[in-house]
């Protein structure tokens, strides 16, 4: 802590960002200003300080200067101070002797048309940077080991490829879903666009894998309960829902030699309890012991605890196998891993909030992701599309695009979905392929094919025949008798009212985060974005990675995503999360809290005030003082801001730091 | 910045993961805001300590903001919350002193909400340019 300092000799650097900055700031007069500043000893200005000149300046400068700080004035920290304390440390100061004013994002930017107002701001800011240079400590990180797993949170697509590429970098991974089954909603798909590829023939491949994979511990019925730990050290806590059903493994380790679960379906014969099969999305019955779908991984049968009626017929019937269990409770397990990758899926949106389109209130208004179980062969009506009023195939069919995407009316989203054109035009194309002489009508606002081959199917369902409407539904009405449907819009190309009659109409409703999916975000200290999506690092520059070390994104939990996005940004979580436990060790902040014990009093208060338990009190020479475990303490703070007696040092955000701050900007300025 | 207008000093303490993030968003964005407001960094509201908000108002601060995460959404678990229930406190005591009470600000902006940040500014500034100059202000100079 504080030893005896040297008077501070700081060097001060304004960037002028091409013009982001020195377009609305006056760069020359802010340097000259900065110049004057106390223990500024050297102040200079360049084009792009962050380029390998700018970043040479700040090397030479302290080497001829011997400065014991420096400040440079360009964009956020968030963005570049990794930057130039790299090139603090080329120039031979420690690192943390760093200090950057951020003259461009809360600045320069935000007072375009206000020069006068942004070059006085901007001063401050350099004052209030220097006064914090000038008082700025030699830290140094602390350095953890990284414990040789991961886990995947999610199992669907995204995850399912994450969970493989990590277990094929040697990394032993946790994959874990909430489902009884990997698969997630790629598993409810027939076919995929452009390439019509069958979505379970290409996904099923990758599910067995993730399934036999010797470095994949895959825990399917399983939801995360709590989370400790910080990159490199998680500690997770895993609820095993009750499942009902002993796999083959834990029927050897209960000592039932040759038992455990086979899939072999004979308690589902008996199971007389009926409910509604969610994976088919209601329209097919399932039992209260149950596969979720019959690609299921693993192929283990599970009780559905809120509708078993315990009649114990499954368990006659299960016989010598003794693979049901009744009596199941929840069990817990705490994991260790280094880094974890959250790929967490979506919801379909309520699309029944819109009531002008009638979903639930009318029997032929299906979602899309209904029209794909009902086209799919393994689903309800194996592979033949019908019209659920009264059983008939349908043959004009009007597919709504952006229902409930690109909507501010404030009951919808007001983001695209991304997905729902391309699925659109290919429904309308597994139509006409199936239903000879039928018709399919696309209403829609702009159809957005953007990806690769995607225009070029686009102009092939053209081809094909499907008629393309270019207006908004406005109001969609059944006919008592027929159950037909009346489309109500507005041609907008060709300036006309339409009036549609269709014996079915397929919303493709928009997409939202997981349902209850927050507790779990939280839990990993992941931000998100207005809409809900869970907030990358950086949109660009860090899309993977979250403000939490060590905590990563895949999929649609991410942002709407098609299936090679979603694979893509997969990949890239993969490597990234791979990273720190390759490296092996990961260097954290040095933004530790310290006692400062000769002030301490014992008072206990910062203990219980401390989120990560890293606080307690110890006895020494005599008295209680409080001592600090680092690589427990993450550096908020908290104990810093509420420790009555001003015992605690927080390294990097010190008191004497920042009342510095404050006094420079509100006593140091220019009268 | 008008000549010979009245200034005011308005100092800014916000968290690095939401309001800072937040406040960048604004920049890249383009939104345009007031430019009286000078910020500093901390990584949690809960590191502000009282003293740091008596110190402003000390030196003739017009007004004080204190930013941080949503509640349920603090990096640190709860800084936030433990930093908002000081509020309260603090500004029962700036009203015992003289200090009207809405010289000091919490609020609550996300990564995210950048367009919220210009609007709280806008908004801190006009109150504080209403109030006019603290009346400490006023009696450090005298």
């Amino acid at each position: 802590m504080a030893e005896e300092k040297k008077q501070p000799r700081i060097g001060v650097f304004v960037c002028h960002c091409g013009t982001n900055i020195a377009g609305s700031i006056d760069v020359k007069a802010v340097q000259e200003y900065a110049r004057t500043l106390p223990g500024v000893i050297v102040a200079d200005d360049y084009q792009y300080m962050c380029s390998t000149p700018g970043q040479t300046k700040i090397d030479n400068a302290i080497k001829e200067n011997d400065l014991t700080g420096v400040v440079v004035a360009a964009c956020s920290p968030r963005l570049h101070e990794p930057t130039f304390r790299t090139a603090t440390k080329e120039g031979g100061l420690n690192p943390f002797r760093f200090e950057m004013a951020n003259i461009r994002e809360q600045d320069a930017w935000v007072h375009m048309h206000d020069n006068a107002g942004a070059t006085a701001k901007a001063k401050d800011a350099i004052r209030i940077a220097v006064a914090k240079a000038a008082l700025l400590e030699d830290l140094y990180p602390k350095s953890v080991p990284v414990e040789h797993a991961a886990m995947v949170v999610g199992a669907g697509v995204g995850g399912i490829q994450a969970a493989l590429d990590l277990a094929n970098a040697g990394i032993k991974t946790y994959l874990i879903d909430k489902l009884p089954t990997v698969g997630g909603r790629m598993s409810q798909l027939d076919k995929t666009f452009p390439t019509l590829d069958c979505s379970q023939c290409i996904l099923t491949p990758k599910m067995v894998d993730v399934g036999r994979h010797p470095n994949i511990d895959l825990r399917t019925y399983t939801e995360v309960e709590a989370v400790e730990g910080y990159i490199g050290n998680f500690d997770i806590t895993l609820r095993k829902k009750a499942r009902g059903v002993l796999t083959p493994t834990e029927a050897t380790e209960k000592g039932i030699v040759g038992g455990g679960c086979n899939g072999c379906g004979d308690c589902d014969a008996v199971c007389p309890v009926i409910k509604p099969n969610p994976f088919e999305l209601g329209m097919k019955p399932r039992k209260a012991i149950y596969i979720y779908h019959p690609q299921v991984t693993p192929l283990i049968y599970t009780v559905d605890f809120d509708s078993c009626i315990k009649c114990g017929l499954c368990v006659e019937a299960c016989g010598e196998k003794k693979a049901i269990d009744l009596d199941m409770a929840d069990a817990f397990e705490t994991v260790k891993v280094g880094t974890v990758i959250l790929a967490t899926g979506y919801d379909i949106f309520p699309i029944e909030k819109k009531r002008e389109w009638g979903y639930k209130q009318f029997d032929n208004v299906i979602t899309s992701l209904e029209f794909e179980r009902l086209i799919c062969a393994s689903g309800p009506t194996g592979g033949h599309l019908i019209r659920p009023s009264d059983g008939q195939t349908p043959k004009k069919v009007a597919f709504v695009l952006c229902a409930g995407s690109r909507d501010n009316t404030g009951v919808g989203k007001p983001y695209c979905s991304r997905f729902c054109c391309m699925y659109s035009l290919k429904h309308a194309h597994q139509m006409m392929e199936k239903i000879p002489g039928c018709q399919p009508y696309i209403f829609y606002m702009d159809i957005r094919s953007f990806g690769k081959q995607y225009e070029e199917f686009y102009y092939r369902i053209q081809d094909e025949g499907a008629k393309f409407i270019r207006g908004r539904v406005a109001n969609i009405l059944e006919d008592a008798k027929t159950k037909d449907l009346h489309v109500y819009a507005e041609d907008t190309l060709l300036g006309q009212p339409v009036d549609l009659t269709v014996d079915l109409v397929v919303l493709a409703a928009a997409i939202e985060p997981t349902q209850g999916i927050d507790p779990v975000r939280k839990m990993f200290g992941v931000s998100c974005s207005q809409d809900g999506w869970m907030l990358e690092a950086h949109p660009k520059l860090n899309p993977c990675g979250t403000t939490t070390a060590g905590v990563f994104l895949a999929g649609v939990c991410q942002g709407p995503k098609d299936i090679p996005d979603t694979v893509a940004q997969a990949e890239g979580a993969a490597s990234a999360a791979s990273i720190p436990i390759h490296m092996g060790k990961v260097e954290l902040e040095p933004y530790f809290a310290q006692c400062i014990e000769e002030k301490c009093a014992g008072c206990g208060m910062c203990v219980n005030l401390c989120p990560y338990s890293a606080l307690a009190l110890v006895e020494k020479d005599g008295k209680q003082v409080m001592q600090v475990t680092e690589a427990k303490c993450k550096g908020c703070g908290t104990c810093g801001g509420f420790c009555p007696g001003g015992a605690i040092y927080m390294q990097h955000f010190t008191t004497p730091q920042i009342v510095a701050q404050i006094d420079a900007f509100l006593l140091g300025g220019e009268e | 910045m008008a000549e010979g207008e009245w200034q005011p000093k308005i100092l800014a303490i916000i968290c690095n993961w939401c309001s800072y993030a937040g406040a960048d968003l604004a920049g890249s964005a383009r939104t345009q805001y007031p430019p009286d407001v000078r910020a500093i960094r901390v990584m949690c509201t809960g590191r502000v300590d009282p003293l740091f908000i008596m110190k402003a108002f000390a030196d003739g601060a017009d007004g004080v903001l204190i930013s941080g995460c949503h509640f349920g959404d603090c990096h640190y678990l709860a800084g936030n919350f433990k930093c908002a229930k000081r509020m309260f406190l603090m500004k029962s005591i700036l009203k015992d002193i003289g200090i009207e009470d809405n010289r000091l600000r919490m609020t609550f902006v996300s990564a995210s909400e950048g367009a919220k940040w210009a609007n709280v500014i806008t908004d801190v500034v006009e109150t504080v340019k209403e109030l006019g100059p603290s009346p400490i202000s006023a009696f450090n100079k005298n």
